[in-house]
Formats: structure tokens, sequence, C-alpha cells
């Protein structure tokens, strides 16, 4: 079966762009337009993974983040954040909300690909 | 757009975006402490940037980095917001339309002159430097002939989602590896948290595997873990671990007993969901218009198919059949509805583009100007509220530049000294009614006059209806503006402005008072697409009249027909009306019924015209069909509608057949 | 008028529908044939030009039915059981719109060759020149390849077709 992700981003653009790349290495995709509707989506289902951005109105990435490790539906789940700045506060801050990895935008679909099968490791 | 190009997405959403970012420096120049509107503004910078920069906009990215950094600055409380950083961020705003254009000039001299003024409102003399460059990754060593490593990794690791086999399959791929677990940090079983990670590894990796490799394995957690790396050193044994064998055995039920990702014992003590979001916001798709479009077609064919049926199910006594069809009737004619809505869009819209366009009106003429817009949750046909926008912009022109007058005028008068201009729209029947109210000095009715005599737009003398004089600044070349400026008058625009209303079979009404101000009101469809119309037969052919042009149809006996031959002219209320027979007008050879009807219509600026047609079959909803290429010159009807038998109707076009009325009432006049 | 605007294919070769007004047969280019109806209920608009007086509802379109007769100079006739309207798709003043054009019957699709084919003589025949891109010759008799372009242009330019000078 295929992994299920899990794209949460407020930029439809890049959704749909994160999905194009998944969906054609043939993994799953739903997409949330905010940390609103992906902690709904994520409360809803277990995903195999979960990729979010951080700067999102209604409730930013980290939030999300932090919220749904609150919980026990994505226990171990892995989360790639996307993230423009390369400064390391930031990403500290989301791994100590629960994050697992990032990626730096602007990514190729190949860099995405790559993260996603390396902390998916199936 | 193709909906699934990225691209295409992005263009359309960096529109929305810098339409949002514009709106809401707008607010915040009226409140430069509102923390959310300063939130609000870096995210949608933020979001240019990022995806900007995805699809290949660098420049884009690059020149919207510096806005970003100067808002991040202040959402931080490090700068303060201001009126001046608000203008630089606007200007910025349109310069990054610009740059969203592939085919904008190379060189960016605008650009950087926006991001002096940028500076110089940060009050700083450079710019943030750019994002620093990612950290440099650790010089590579020579690579080794492999390297013995171990590791402990983060406590919460697991719960967090890495999964440490990954990460040892992930060496596995680099070399030849030897893993051996180390459980020395295993606590006793009553402290055992199943969801953390207690153990280490030691792996000896050989081959060709450099010391980037390793921190590429790790890059996620290489900050919170424990590493230890020394190279290989060559021939020399692997130090010793316990006995591979056991060790490989043991690595697997080890590794992946306990992460146990929803073990039954991490999933039931817990809250079975998180808490969700009390409201789910509002998803939003977007569709090209042209799909609707289709989607119109489709389920008008669904309409007209389900009437055949019911005709059929109507003549069958399968009570089956009857029930199925029943259902079919309801669920199209639902169908139909939500169609409808799905094309509507709230006037604000639409309303959002005008704050901008007053905001630099105001600074460009110097004058006082504070907008209140209301009804904005109003919806309308998408089609109607884009053509609608270039009017609407030339009548507000109008307006802050003729209409009202610059603070110390006002003041003079005894008014505040700024100028209220009102956008309004309301919904009433099939109907929106968008006004543009200004408090200024009304319209010019002696200047108006002087200049349509001077055009030979009517005789010197001419009795003329307040409505009737105002209507004559629609005519083509007509302007009353003394000194041409930047803005408006000269004379373009207020003609193509009626020609667009009509063409929306809209009206334009206006309303003034001297030294009070004016209003000008647009009365518009709903939508395009459909139509509530008067089904009619003349002669054998059926024709609609939208019904909102029709004022009322009265009997017109034989008697009363042959009497008013030659004449073709009808009393109505006191007042002569114009009419014309459509049976002669359309040829059809057939005889009048004994009892014809007279419909008349009315453009809604006082013109009408009767219609004398054989029958009225009765109203209507019909989805409008427009004619093909080929009938474009036939100017009496303004579009076709499929029944509910299958065939086609002809939709009058009304405008047209008032002014033939007029042309007949005129010549008749002339005769005598 | 010329067989330059005649889209033979490399070996010289055009498919063509072919179909009967009066005794004439005609032929419309295969491609440009999208469908075969049996006669709907048309729908007369007052004001039109006689070459295209009617409409139809085709799938929730509305199409314009042209009567290629009246610019051959044929006279209107009743529609009978093997009266047929192809729809076609052309562009009409740069747009592509589709069009039903009324035959008394259609035949099959046939491959017409250049080899048989000849311009529309100048003098001698019953037609507008411009409107015939062609005859092609066949055991059978002529076929005409009328001139749909030429012929519409008319009708948006707003000449009626003129009665046909019979030279013969």
């Amino acid at each position: 079966m295929s992994a299920s992700i899990l794209a949460v981003d407020d930029s439809a653009s890049l959704r749909m762009a994160i999905k194009i790349a998944l969906t054609g290495a043939g993994y799953k995709v739903t997409e949330a337009s905010d940390g609103q509707d992906g902690l709904a989506k994520a409360g809803a289902e277990r995903f195999d993974l979960i990729l979010t951005d951080l700067n999102m109105p209604n409730m930013d990435g980290l939030s999300m983040i932090r919220e749904i490790r609150k919980g026990s539906v994505q226990t171990g789940v892995p989360i790639l954040f996307l993230t423009t700045e390369s400064d390391d506060g930031v990403k500290a801050e989301a791994k100590a909300a629960g994050a697992t990895g990032w990626l730096v935008k602007p990514f190729v679909p190949d860099q995405l690909l790559r993260v996603v099968s390396k902390v998916l490791s199936r | 757009m193709s909906s699934n190009d990225p691209v295409a997405a992005f263009l359309v959403e960096a529109g929305d975006l810098l339409d949002q970012v514009e709106q809401d420096l707008l607010d915040l120049g009226k409140n430069l402490q509102d923390a959310d509107l300063i939130n609000a503004v870096f995210r949608g910078l933020h979001t240019l940037k990022g995806s900007g920069a995805m699809f290949g906009f660098e420049a884009l990215a690059a020149f919207t980095h510096h806005c970003e950094s100067a808002f991040d600055r202040v959402r931080k409380g490090k700068a303060a917001a201001t009126a001046e950083l608000v203008g630089a961020i606007l200007a910025a705003k349109d310069h990054m339309a610009v740059l969203l254009d592939p085919a904008a000039p190379k060189g960016d001299a605008a650009g950087e002159a926006i991001l002096d003024r940028l500076r110089a409102a940060m009050d700083d003399e450079t710019a943030e430097p750019a994002a620093a460059a990612p950290v440099a990754a650790a010089p590579a060593k020579p690579a080794a002939t492999g390297w013995h490593l171990r590791f402990y990794l983060p406590g919460e690791a697991m719960v967090n989602g890495l999964n440490p086999l990954g990460l040892i399959d992930e060496l596995r791929e680099l070399g030849d590896a030897r893993v051996a677990v180390l459980r020395d940090r295993l606590p006793p079983l009553d402290q055992f948290d199943p969801t953390q990670c207690y153990f280490g590894w030691d792996v000896t990796l050989r081959g060709d595997v450099s010391r980037d490799d390793i921190d590429d394995v790790f890059m996620f957690v290489i900050d919170d873990m424990e590493l230890q790396l020394e190279p290989l050193v060559a021939e020399v044994e692997a130090p010793a671990v316990e006995a591979n064998p056991i060790v490989e055995a043991a690595t697997a039920p080890a590794a992946s007993a306990v992460p146990a990702p929803p073990s039954s014992s991490a999933a039931a003590p817990a809250s079975p969901a998180p808490a969700v979001a009390k409201e789910r916001p509002a998803e939003n798709v977007r569709v090209p218009a042209e799909r609707l479009d289709e989607l119109m077609d489709r389920v008008g064919e669904l309409v007209i198919a389900q009437s055949r049926l019911s005709q059929i199910a109507q003549d069958s006594s399968n009570a089956a059949l009857r029930s199925v069809t029943e259902d079919i009737e309801r669920l199209s004619s639902e169908l139909r509805d939500t169609m409808m809505v799905l094309r509507m869009v709230p006037v604000s819209t639409l309303f959002g583009r005008f704050r901008r366009l007053v905001h630099d009106l105001a600074n460009e003429t110097g004058k006082t100007i504070e907008l209140i817009t209301e009804g904005e949750s109003t919806e309308l046909d998408k089609t109607v509220i884009e053509r609608l926008a270039d009017p609407m912009i030339h009548l507000i022109r109008n307006s802050c530049d003729h209409g009202l007058e610059t603070a110390e005028d006002r003041l003079a008068a005894g008014k505040l000294a700024a100028g209220i201009l009102r956008l309004r729209a309301q919904q009433s029947g099939g109907e929106v009614i968008i006004s543009i109210q200004d408090d200024g000095k009304g319209l010019d009715r002696d200047r108006i006059r002087a200049k349509a005599e001077g055009n030979g737009l009517i005789q010197p003398g001419q009795v003329l209806s307040d409505q009737e004089l105002y209507q004559l600044i629609f005519q083509p070349g007509f302007s009353t503006a003394a000194a041409v400026t930047n803005l408006s008058g000269r004379g373009v625009g207020m003609d193509v402005v009626k020609r667009t209303i009509e063409s929306l079979r809209g009206t334009i009404d206006i309303a003034s008072t001297p030294g009070k101000g004016s209003t000008i009101s647009l009365r518009i469809p709903l939508t395009l697409a459909i139509i509530e119309g008067l089904l009619v037969r003349v002669g054998e052919g059926h024709y609609v009249i939208p019904l909102a042009a029709v004022e009322e149809c009265i009997e017109l006996s034989l008697e009363e027909d042959l009497r008013s031959r030659g004449r073709s002219f009808i009393t109505l209320r006191d007042r002569l009306v114009p009419f014309l027979r459509l049976r002669e007008m359309f040829a059809t050879g057939t005889k009048p019924d004994v009892f014809q009807k007279i419909v008349v219509i009315s453009t809604g600026n006082g013109e009408r015209v009767g219609l004398v047609v054989d029958q009225i079959v009765g109203s209507y909803q019909t989805v409008i069909k427009s004619m093909s290429t080929l009938h474009r010159d036939v100017s009496t009807f303004s579009g076709a509608t499929i029944l509910g038998d299958g065939s086609v109707a002809l939709i009058l076009d009304i405008a047209q057949l008032v002014s033939i009325g007029q042309q007949q009432e005129e010549r008749l006049r002339a005769a005598g | 008028m010329t067989d330059s605007l005649i889209p033979w294919d490399a070996e010289g070769n055009l498919d063509v529908l072919t179909f009967d007004l009066e005794s004439e047969t005609f032929a419309l280019e295969a491609t440009q044939v999208q469908e075969i109806l049996d006669l709907l209920p048309e729908t007369g608009v007052p004001g039109a030009h006689p070459l295209v007086g009617s409409v139809v509802n085709f799938r929730g379109k509305i199409i314009p039915i042209a009567d290629l007769r009246l610019a051959f100079g044929m006279h209107t006739a009743k529609a009978t059981l093997d009266s047929r309207i192809v729809v076609i798709e052309m562009a009409v003043d740069g747009e592509p719109i589709q069009i039903g054009i009324r035959a008394d019957s259609v035949h099959e699709v046939a491959a017409l060759s250049r080899g048989a084919s000849e311009d529309a003589p100048a003098v001698g025949m019953r037609w507008r020149r411009d409107y015939v891109r062609g005859l092609v010759r066949r055991p059978e008799g002529v076929i005409v390849l009328p001139d749909l372009t030429a012929i519409f242009a008319s009708v948006l330019g707003g000449t009626v077709p003129s009665m046909p000078a019979i030279t013969h």
C-alpha cells in the first residue's frame, strides 16, 4: 500500500507542486490549507508522514505540530516542515515542537522525494 | 488556466496574495499598532517569497525578501510600523506585480528605488543582508576507508517520527556495515517508557564514505544526538563488538518492538483525538470559469432531457417510472439552483480593488477622501463583476476628480474637510443596484446644457428633464471638465461606461443635488447566464422577453388593432406609447390571433415601447445561450434559450426594440 | 476557386463526405464533419441572412443551419425522410464555430483523387465561381467542393447571394 502523506500549506500552488511530485512517486496525498485544517485532518486519520509549512494563517505550523504531538493519533509519525529560513533557531524550535526534519524552500521535486523517502524509510 | 499547472496556480495565488497584502496595508495605515495586520502582511510577503522562489520567480523572491525582513522586524518589535513603511511597501507591492510578469524588463532600477525608500522608512542605512547562506557544510575530509560510529539518539526521537532503523538502513547503503546494539542505557523495567529511545548503536562502516555522507544520514538529528565518529585505519580489525550474528538478529526485533507507533499502550489512554478546531475553515477550490460554463451547459441539457422524460412518464401508467421521474425532476432543479450559486461571488472582490484607487486618487488630487463601502457581501455573477470593474473605476475617478471638492472649498461651503465617497451594493429582486455616491458639489446642469448645445447634442432651449440632461454625459465625446486632468475629463470613457453597462443588460440612473453631491446607480441583473423571461408566441415562433423589462401586458382586440393600423400608437395612462407588431417585423405570414396582447417593455430610463404578440405563454427561468457568429448582425435578438421540449426560443433585445420604437415615434412626429 | 484551397494529402487524395442537394452532389472534408443528424426542430431567426435562416439545439448549443441551396441558386425544398443535417466545425471570422449543413441525402465517406479534379471553369458554370473550390469527376458524375469560407464570408458581409446568372 502506498504511503499516505498529509501536506499542509496555505499556498495552493505549493500544495499543487507537492502533490504532483508525491503522487507522481506513488504516494497518496491529503491536502490541508492551514494549521487548523491540518490539525483537524491529522486528528481524523493516521498518516505515514506529515509535511507542513510554518507560516500559515489561523494556526501556524509550529502550533499545529505541538498540538499533533499532544495527541496520540500521529504518535511516531514523521513530521517534516518547510522553511525558507536557514536560521537554526527556527529548526530548533520546530524540532522542540516535535518535528522530525525539514526541507528548505525553494526545493525541487527530487529533493522533496529524497527527504520524504528518508524519513519514511520503507 | 490549466488546473494542474502549479506555476499558473501560483500566478493566480500571487495576485490574490498581493491584493490581500494591499488591503491589509491599507488597514494597517489606519491602525499602525494592529499586530494581527502586521502578522498578516508578514505572512503574505513570506508566502510570496517562498512560493516565488519555488516557481522560478527569483527576482520576485529576492525583492520580496527585503520587504519581508522589514516586516519581520516590525513583527518582532524591533522596528515600528510607520506610515512611511506602509507607503513604501504599497509601492513595493505594485513592483512585485510587475516582477510576476515574465515579460518584465530586466535591470531593476525601479525596484532599487523602492528599496531605498524602504530603507529610509526603516531608518537604517542598509537593508538586512540577504538571508544568510545555508550553513556551510563541514568541509569534506578525504574519504576514509571507513568509519567507526557510536551513537545514541535523543530520547524522544521515535515519538517525533524518527525511525532508527531507517538511519541504520541508510548507513548500510553507504557501505558494508556491521551493526551492534548498545543496551547500556536501558532502564529497569519499572522505569521503562516504551516511547523512549534507550538504545545506542555501534556501527563499523567500511567503504568509500565521506564525513558528509554520514552527516547527511543524521541531518535531522545531528545537533541533538550523541555521535562519536572516527575514521577506520586501514587494515586494522574492526573494533570488536558483541558477536555479529547475534547482533544482527537482535537489531531488528529490538528496534521494531520499541517504536511501536500506535501501540495499544500509547493509543489507549490519551483522549481519542486531539482537540479539533471548533470551526472548520471554509475550504475553497479554484475552478476555471470555462469549466463552470461547461457544467452549466450540461445542467441545461439535463434539465431539457428531464422534461422530456417527465412528458413520457406522464403518458405512462408505470408508477415506478413516474416516481423516479419525480425524483429526477427535483434533483435536476436543485442541481440547477446550486449551479447558479456557484457562479456568484461577493461584491467585496470588486470593492476591494477600489480602496487603493481612492487612496491614490486622494494623493494625486490633494483632496481628503474617505471611502465607505456597504453591502459588500451582496453577490453577483463572476463574469458580471469582472466586467463592472472598468466602468466603476471610471465613475469613481469622475467623482473624486470632479464631484468632490478640495478641503478648503468644502470648509468654505460648510462641509467637513473630508469628502465622502460611498460605494453601496444591494440586491433588489433579480437585480443588484450598485451606487457610487459622493457628497461633493453635484452635477452642473448649466455646464452640461451649454456643452451639449455646443456639441449639437441638443437644440438650444430644448426642454429636458434632469434625468435626460444628466444622461447626456454618457454621450460619446461629451466632457465638461474645464481642465483636462490626468485622471479623467478627456471625454473618453463615459460613453464606454454606458455601453458596458448596457451590454450587461443593466441601466444607469443619475441623481444629483447642487452643493450636496451626486449618486450614480447601476442596476445590473444578477447573472448573465440566467434570465427570468416571459415566453410569448408570435405566429408559430416562440420568443422570450426579459421579464425585468416588462412593465405590463394589455389586450389588443382585433377591432382596436384595425383602428390603430397605420398609427401604431396606443394611449397608456395619457401617454402615447409606440408599438411594434412583431408578426409583421418577423414576417410570420400568419393571421393574427383574435386576442392579441401588447407587452409593454421599457429600458428603465423612461423610454417604453409595446410589442404586439399573439399569445403570452408564461414566465420561465431560462439559461441564456449566445447566438452564432453567423447571426451577429441580427440585432433584434440578444441570445437564445432552449425550451423544455428541446426547441430553441430567441430572446428579444430590449434596447434594440425600444430604439426601433423610438425611431418610429420620431418619424411619425416628424410627419405630423 | 482554385485547387490550392483544397487540402489534398501527400498522395493527392482527400477523404470527403458526399451529399446531395437537388441533383448535384457536394462534398465536405471528412475532417470537418462532426456528426450527421436526423432533422431537428428548427427555429427561424427573423432578419437573419436567408442562407442561415434558422437555428437548432445541438447538444445544448445553439447552432445555425445553413442551406447551401441558396448559395447555388436552387429553390428551397421541403425536408424528406432522407434529409439530414451535417454538423461541421470551421473557422468563421477567425472563430471556430459549429454549423449544421442541410442535405437532401448523405452518402458515404469517399476518397477523392487530385488527378480527377479541376478548377471551376471561368465561364459556363451556373454558380458563383468563388463559391466553388473545385470539381472532381467520378464515374457517377461530378462532385462539387463548395468554398464554405467564401460562402459564409458573404453572410457576414451582408451580401445577399445573388440569383445566379444563368449562362447557358
